[in-house]
């Protein structure tokens, strides 16, 4: 029968941690890593053969390694590692035993079995259809069904989670409410099923229709819910990273969240209105209303929008108010320049903050205006969006929370510490140039996923602005600096795992006490000056941004 | 801390602090503002999505391509010898795209209206002429009418931008914008 489970306690934060869970947890992280260095490779073919002066692979590796790295990074690295932050935000967070852990494992089984399939067909060079893989242009079938396998995979660690939030209430290891981080994470639970079954209600009939059993897809209907797991997937990464920046905010800091109602209702505004985001790709779509359109595309009335500038604020807020009880109370600014910052935990998650929030979020709003993405959809505009986002957003803040994993779950101390002190700083910097200029070259009308932007073979001559080619030569030069980022973290966590040092004793950077930081609402709270003032320049630029570009809009073709 | 329990056992009873509420406040208003711009622009702008679109049979479309070409065809133009297609101002006009063409080339006089039909007779397309930078989707059954009125004359490349398969790169079309009388 069932055996009793083991725990130890851990010699940094004194959490019981369940055996099981702590297996569970290093698998799906370290598979996630790997992924990560196999998408990252895609993903630097790719940017070199985007550079225009290296141009790197032929035309039909290019596509198959573009679909690779979409695949890979996208959907296989976040979910993986997304496993491993639930179980960790359940078991390990609520004191609690893990449920079913053999199902954690047979989950995990799906999971590699469906990338390796789905990775399989897309190598063998039949199956470059991109990660979206619209209709009616067709991958094998077997494409479909790794997906599909994958997909099956995650839906089991998506009920693992919710089981142990079972367990953790039946038995009673915590009182009141779960932590703000395993909530965080329960909402990334709750889109990731929401995720799951439109993959299901899209990915199974075009798996038949790949067979010959369904003679007909329609290629809008497959758009609308495709994007709404291509979409929504997405969210799953924000809900999940914006949970870790508040679990390093407490883990280096101590920090309490400002207030638990508003960073909750926060998350809330999420799991009512994130999802509808599927017709962010569906804006210059023909035949579907622009009412439609306008409602979908807002989430609502930009309600999730609202709680994400909400999270820009009271992240940065709860480490404010840490650092000034802890006595930097020197202007505004002084408990951020004497945060941590050699520490890649806390330059990651901070960095991941600040390009998530400016970079990413203000683009993706403004190109998710029905009219303004007249002028963005399918140009390069659009990775260089979601690189600001899934890249320097969540992967990042992925990376900095292994470096606090490692010595904790795996207890090793970090090999090469120089190198990971640098570490977030040449991944952040260097996607955050990339995802910049690739935005630039998007408005200058270079087209994503596309092989020759010098149109060489083409029956007419066409040449974009010589910008567009600069732009797109620092692109290049920046990917090859966020890839050498991205590659001293896999060496780094790797060789840690593998070679380094047992953790004997607590180190310095163990977990401070907690410290109250806030007595919700009265006269004890701590005011955060600096964070509103960043939240304040965050608005400004967000507010010029967004009208610049309707101006220019307001510049080309009259249409209607 | 955020990886503990609240304090309070119903955190939804917590009062909230002032710098918070003042933020949420202004964040909403600007949410609604952005909100309206869309709506507004539709009434007081002049680049808006079309709302027209019928389902069509991919021959049908081709057929009616084909006849379009025929009655105002002045030219041809390119390595595939693309007709190049002359239609007058206020008209219906046809653009086809299939793996991997643009058809036909269009001349269209500056500061006059077209009746812009796009479809596709295979796979999805990405309809980018450039540098107007104007991105519409093209599918294939799906007959979509924008009203377009060019504003700057020249020679426009149609790239696709929606990936098509090999030669997806390679399918580049034109639109010449020719200056009034």
């Amino acid at each position: 029968m069932v055996a009793k489970p083991v725990f130890r306690t851990c010699g940094f934060t004194g959490l019981k941690i369940h055996d099981e869970a702590e297996k569970l947890i290093k698998i799906n992280a370290v598979t996630a890593i790997v992924v990560l260095a196999v998408g990252g490779l895609f993903g630097l073919l790719v940017a070199l053969t985007r550079w225009p002066t290296v141009h790197l692979l032929p035309a039909d590796l290019f596509y198959l390694a573009l679909t690779a790295h979409g695949i890979d990074i996208l959907i296989v690295w976040c979910i993986f590692f997304e496993v491993a932050l639930m179980y960790f935000a359940s078991s390990i967070l609520l004191q609690t035993r893990i449920a079913t852990p053999k199902m954690g494992w047979v989950s995990y089984a799906l999971m590699v079995l469906g990338a390796a399939i789905t990775n399989w067909k897309v190598l063998e060079g039949n199956s470059s259809v991109m990660m979206t893989s619209y209709v009616p242009m067709q991958a094998d079938p077997l494409f479909y069904v790794g997906l599909i396998l994958f997909a099956v995979g995650a839906l089991i660690a998506c009920f693992i989670f919710l089981g142990t939030l079972v367990v953790a209430k039946a038995e009673k290891t915590y009182e009141g409410s779960i932590p703000l981080v395993t909530f965080g994470a329960l909402v990334a639970c709750i889109i990731a099923i929401y995720t799951i079954a439109s993959g299901a209600i899209i990915l199974i009939p075009t798996f038949l229709w790949s067979i010959g059993l369904i003679s007909h897809i329609d290629p809008l209907m497959y758009k609308v819910v495709w994007w709404g797991m291509g979409h929504s997937s997405q969210q799953i990464n924000v809900a999940a990273h914006i949970a870790v920046w508040y679990a390093i905010a407490a883990i280096l800091f101590g920090a309490k969240p400002l207030s638990e109602k508003v960073s909750r209702c926060a998350y809330l505004t999420y799991i009512f209105f994130l999802q509808i985001a599927s017709a962010h790709h569906l804006l210059v779509e023909p035949g579907l209303s622009s009412a439609y359109k306008i409602f979908n595309t807002s989430y609502g009335m930009y309600l999730a929008v609202l709680g994400s500038m909400i999270h820009g604020l009271t992240v940065p807020g709860c480490i404010e108010a840490a650092q000034r009880r802890k006595g930097f109370n020197n202007g505004m600014f002084e408990w951020l320049r004497k945060a941590p910052w050699g520490n890649p935990v806390f330059s990651g998650m901070f960095l991941s903050l600040i390009l998530f929030g400016f970079l990413g979020g203000i683009s993706g709003v403004t190109m998710g205006v029905e009219q303004i993405n007249i002028m963005i959809h399918n140009t390069i505009y659009v990775p260089g969006h979601f690189h600001a986002t899934v890249a320097a957003g969540t992967t990042l803040a992925f990376m900095a929370i292994t470096y606090f994993l490692v010595p904790v779950l795996f207890r090793r101390e970090l090999v090469l510490p120089g190198l990971a002190k640098l570490q977030p700083y040449l991944f952040g910097l260097g996607m955050g140039v990339f995802s910049l200029f690739m935005m630039g070259a998007g408005t200058l009308g270079v087209s994503r996923r596309h092989w020759d932007m010098a149109f060489s073979d083409a029956p007419h001559a066409f040449s974009h602005a010589p910008a567009a080619f600069l732009m797109m030569g620092i692109v290049g030069v920046a990917a090859v600096i966020a890839v050498i980022g991205g590659a001293l973290f896999v060496l780094v966590i790797v060789g840690s795992v593998l070679f380094g040092k047992p953790v004997v004793h607590a180190p310095a950077a163990a977990a401070p006490a907690p410290s109250p930081v806030a007595s919700y609402g009265n006269a004890e709270h701590v005011a955060v000056p600096g964070t509103f003032a960043l939240a304040l320049l965050f608005l400004t630029m967000f507010v010029l941004y967004y009208f610049v570009n309707w101006k220019y809009l307001a510049s080309t073709w009259i249409m209607s | 801390m955020s990886i503990t329990p609240p304090e309070q056992k119903v955190w939804f009873n917590e009062p909230v602090e002032k710098t918070e509420v003042i933020w949420v406040i202004i964040a909403l208003a600007w949410a609604l503002i952005m909100f309206a711009m869309m709506p507004l622009w539709h009434l007081k702008g002049t680049q808006n999505m079309s709302n027209e679109a019928y389902r069509i049979q991919p021959d049908v479309y081709q057929a009616r391509v084909d006849a379009f070409v025929e009655k105002f065809k002045v030219g041809e133009e390119g390595h595939a010898k693309t007709p190049v297609v002359r239609p007058p101002a206020g008209s219906d006009v046809y653009m086809l795209a299939r793996l991997w063409e643009w058809y036909p080339v269009l001349e269209l006089e500056k500061g006059k209206s077209y009746r812009l039909h796009l479809s596709s007779l295979d796979w999805q397309h990405g309809f980018s002429v450039q540098p107007a930078n104007i991105n519409l989707q093209v599918h294939p059954g799906i007959d979509e009418v924008v009203t377009i009125t060019p504003t700057d004359s020249g020679d426009f490349g149609i790239i696709c931008n929606e990936y098509c398969g090999i030669g997806h790169h390679t399918m580049l079309g034109k639109i010449r914008v020719v200056a009034g009388k």
